[in-house]
């Protein structure tokens, strides 16, 4: 564990490129690359084994889907029930170019949203490929019985979202991800008791298993006995979602973490744009130290709500005594013709703008208002209640204030990643068979994700994309050898798993896991956080190994691995946050422009916007791992941009 | 504020249970219930204890995890779930009994963690539509009206957290198993599968090991989502409807 001389160093290696995208008309090359790619057999495919690691709306569409078609699937989460993957807790809505509202939507303008909404560093390619499945995703839902907000005559129901123009989202009042998760859920729970998966809940991946270059199984721990096991298949699929955990607090659950995404970065796979992550504009402020988590409000809040500070700093009436001509409405007054549905990222660093000014509301500042006055005037009461009543009682339960007489406070926090494992068209790896679907990937976001964009994101690649892709991977190579437990290089990685457990468990020093991971959570909240210098970014690589040398110096676990141990759990995922926090900063101080939810303060417009800079990093940047503290290797995918030429966005 | 818990310790499934008690200090009102129990675990791990096991994740009131029976009530006193419930909700000095669910069909794991695995096998055995991925038609091509959508979106909403169940003198798995049914049952979509589902999931249900019914109505006291009693009645008269017509129990 010895750190390179410069904490900021790295190398620069051969360029990445994506081989399977096929070249032609952009709204071809789907139905082109689906052509090309080999198929299975049908009735060969249950001879077929692949892992799925997750059942969110990616691991569950995927492993339900996989199944269906005839595949051998084994498939794991660490909650007790695979109906509580994190995509439950999504609120807003799904994106679909319907074009129901006859209001100019499309295809083309769904994929030309998203691409500008990433703010240029996505592929075209694959946002294309989104866009089109789209359309899919809401009829496959809708079969199953999912329970979209519907109109009076029986059709479906949508709504607007930030960085929009049109009315394309469409929803179950404040709970579309549990909704379409339950979908998922429920298709995965007929293929479970069809008996074509077999479905391993409280069963954590920890390792990957690489053999001869390919992926071929995964190291696993249940975690109410303990035991730690093998598991083997000809394909590894992660769908474990993303890692804004690293700060601590963030929207995400709990229990979500990074180990799958990063073990398999260890063994070989590269991790692309680990810097772009997404401060979400509406979340409920913290009150104290003692915070947990941060609970999001739907971004379908800004349809009606309107954000606004008072003109004055340090004014500290309580809002409803703040005559009009004192506040400032400052998302409409500067971007007039989004007003308050500018894309997350434009909103996030506008409140943390007027906070900075010292014109923050609540307490610490650190706040502005959410205001549905003006709403309730409009439409009345009731039909905002119909339209947000979940979101207002979970905000009146969490803080004790009554939104529909008091605005609400919010501000923004960590929610998403875009940043993730590197994967071709085919959603796969630089690891052959290892996949990686779901926000565990970082291909179609770019640097920041639109509202709504990641259910959307999630189903398309567990429904249609890798359920297409994956069979090429298999046809091509049908594993004859069998990989065992008793292979070398299994054991090896064995020995190595349960020796980090063993010595998280044998140090029995004077900090709990919770401390540290609070510790580096506030440091990149900080310094890798919506605003990031140079200096700030070096700081924080040279204070992160030092973390790292405390924590297995004075990192206490209790109990044995033999049991049910989630201190055991926790201090283990911290292991990985704790290098992939590295990365991260890294990645933040070598793309010295501001880019998507990332602002970087040395790249900024004469008028303080962000400012882009395509000359330099039109790229995505996927890192390979070299060794805990050793500089990693830079590997540059360039983008092309053939039908959305980039410009600085403007949502004036 | 300054509390007792009364908290269930129970080693793992095999092990015998007991109530331990402990001091917790300098809790804030703002804080949530499973932050205090936080709290307590850090000062646990320090001085080289066992931390309270509970199950929690999202701790947004939606994923379903979290599971704890606070002075007798499923979710404690507010009707919300144990992660939504607020120390503001108790007072200074209080003392407060900590427990898992308490039902045959859900052995404890350890402490306050219960095995619910029983509701992934009811879900199973019907609480869905047959759907393969791609064999979906235009999703404009069956109108739902509205009333049947909100009817199917109100029992659509449950976590399956199990509260029902803890609440339920009987540990019946009625609220739980209509939600579902309802849901499906309502819907165009979930037409062809109507009776089998019904018969299927109620069959499942009582091989879990899950009390009858007699309609005391705590179930729905205690369900965080609001599924109402009613959900059961409805349930009854599907699988009244579903015998007749298909001469199976």
């Amino acid at each position: 564990m010895t750190a390179s001389a410069e904490y900021s160093d790295y190398a620069t290696g051969a360029p990445v490129v994506d081989t399977k995208a096929p070249q032609g008309p952009i709204n071809e090359r789907w139905d082109t690359r689906r052509f090309e790619a080999k198929l299975v057999n049908p009735a060969n495919r249950r001879k077929h084994t692949v892992i799925v690691v997750g059942t969110g709306l990616a691991g569950g569409s995927a492993g339900a889907t996989l199944a269906e078609q005839g595949y051998h699937v084994v498939q794991f989460c660490y909650q007790d029930s695979p109906r509580r993957a994190h995509s439950i807790a999504a609120q807003g809505g799904i994106n679909a170019a319907k074009n129901y509202r006859n209001d100019g939507d499309s295809i083309h303008r769904l994929f030309y949203d998203t691409v500008k909404g990433g703010d240029f560093r996505a592929r075209e390619s694959n946002v294309h490929r989104l866009a089109q499945i789209s359309v899919e995703i809401i009829d496959q839902c809708v079969a199953q019985g999912v329970p979209f907000a519907r109109e009076y005559g029986g059709l479906l129901d949508t709504r607007s979202f930030g960085g929009v123009q049109v009315s394309r989202t469409f929803y179950a009042r404040g709970q579309t991800g549990q909704q379409l998760l339950l979908g998922a859920y429920q298709a995965l729970s007929r293929q479970i008791a069809a008996g074509t998966i077999e479905m391993h809940p409280r069963t954590e991946m920890l390792d990957l298993i690489v053999v001869d270059g390919r992926a071929r199984g995964i190291v696993a721990r249940d975690l109410i006995t303990g035991r730690i096991d093998t598991y083997f298949a000809d394909a590894v699929v992660l769908a474990s979602g993303g890692y804004g955990n690293v700060f601590y607090l963030s929207t995400n659950a709990m229990n979500s973490n990074a180990t799958a995404i990063w073990r398999a970065h260890r063994r070989g796979a590269y991790f692309a744009n680990p810097c772009f992550t997404q401060i979400h504009p509406t979340c409920i402020p913290r009150t104290g130290d003692h915070q947990s988590k941060l609970t999001l409000m739907s971004e379908s809040l800004r349809n009606d709500g309107r954000i606004w500070v008072p003109k004055a700093k340090g004014d500290d009436r309580p809002p409803n005594q703040i005559p009009e001509d004192e506040r400032d409405y400052y998302l409409e007054r500067i971007y007039p013709s989004f007003g308050n549905l500018v894309p997350r990222d434009i909103a996030s660093r506008a409140a943390k703008n007027v906070c900075d000014e010292g014109r923050g509301v609540g307490p610490g500042g650190q706040g502005v208002y959410l205001d549905f006055a003006d709403a309730i005037r409009r439409m009345g009461r009731a039909k905002v209640e119909e339209k947000y009543g979940n979101l207002f009682d979970m905000y009146e339960r969490i803080t004790a204030e009554n939104p529909y007489e008091v605005p609400m406070r919010i501000y923004p926090a960590v929610h998403y990643t875009m940043g993730g494992l590197w994967v071709d068209y085919d959603l796969q790896t630089t690891i052959p068979g290892l996949f990686a679907i779901g926000e565990a990937n970082f291909s179609d976001h770019g640097a920041n994700r639109l509202g709504a964009s990641a259910l959307m994101q999630g189903l398309a690649d567990g429904y249609f994309v890798l359920p297409s892709t994956i069979n090429d991977y298999l046809a091509r190579n049908p594993h004859h050898d069998e990989v065992t437990a008793e292979h070398p290089v299994v054991q090896e990685l064995l020995a190595e798993t349960e020796d980090r457990l063993h010595t998280l468990l044998a140090i029995d020093g004077d900090r709990t896991p919770d401390s540290f991971h609070r510790e580096l959570g506030e440091l990149m909240w900080e310094f890798c956080g919506m605003a990031r210098t140079d200096a700030g970014l070096r700081k924080a690589l040279e204070r992160i190994p030092q973390i790292r040398e405390e924590f297995w110096r004075r990192i206490k676990v209790p109990g044995t691995g033999e049991e049910f141990n989630q201190s055991l759990e926790k201090a283990n995922r911290i292991v990985d946050y704790l290098e992939l926090a590295e990365l991260m900063c890294l990645d933040a101080l070598h793309r010295a422009e501001s880019c998507g939810g990332h602002f970087r303060e040395e790249s900024q417009t004469p008028d303080g916007e962000a400012a882009r800079q395509d000359d330099k990093f039109s790229y995505a940047a996927a890192w390979e791992f070299t060794g805990t503290g050793e500089a990693p290797t830079l590997h540059k995918e360039d983008l092309v941009f053939e039908y959305v030429h980039p410009t600085q966005r403007s949502y004036a | 504020m300054k509390l007792t818990l009364r908290v269930w310790r129970q080693q793992n499934a095999a092990a015998e249970g007991a109530m331990s008690t402990y001091e917790v200090d300098g809790i804030s009102s703002d804080m949530s219930f499973l932050e205090m129990l936080d709290t307590l675990n850090e000062e646990l791990i320090l001085k080289g204890e066992d931390p309270v096991a509970f199950d929690h994740d999202c701790r947004e009131g939606i994923c379903g995890a979290c599971s704890l029976v606070i002075n007798g009530d499923a979710h404690g006193p507010e009707r919300t779930t144990t992660c939504q419930l607020h120390m503001r909700s108790f007072k200074d000095g209080d003392t407060i009994d900590i427990e898992p669910w308490r039902a045959a069909a859900f052995p404890v794991v350890k402490d306050l963690v219960v095995d619910r695995s029983a509701f992934d096998r009811i879900i199973q055995a019907g609480g869905y539509v047959t759907a393969p991925t791609g064999a979906a038609p235009e999703a404009h091509a069956t109108p739902v009206p509205k009333a049947d959508a909100d009817f199917a979106f109100e029992h659509a909403e449950c976590i399956g957290c199990g509260a029902c169940v803890a609440a339920c003198p009987n540990g019946a798995a009625m609220l739980f198993t209509s939600a579902k049914i309802n849901h499906l049952n309502v819907l165009p979509q979930g037409a062809p599968e109507r009776e089998s589902r019904v018969l299927d999931m109620v069959a499942q249900m009582d091989e879990e090991g899950f009390g009858g019914c007699t309609l005391t109505g705590e179930c729905a006291t205690a369900c965080p989502k609001g599924i109402p009693l009613v959900s059961i009645t409805s349930m009854n008269k599907e699988w009244l409807r579903a015998t007749r017509k298909s001469g199976r129990r």
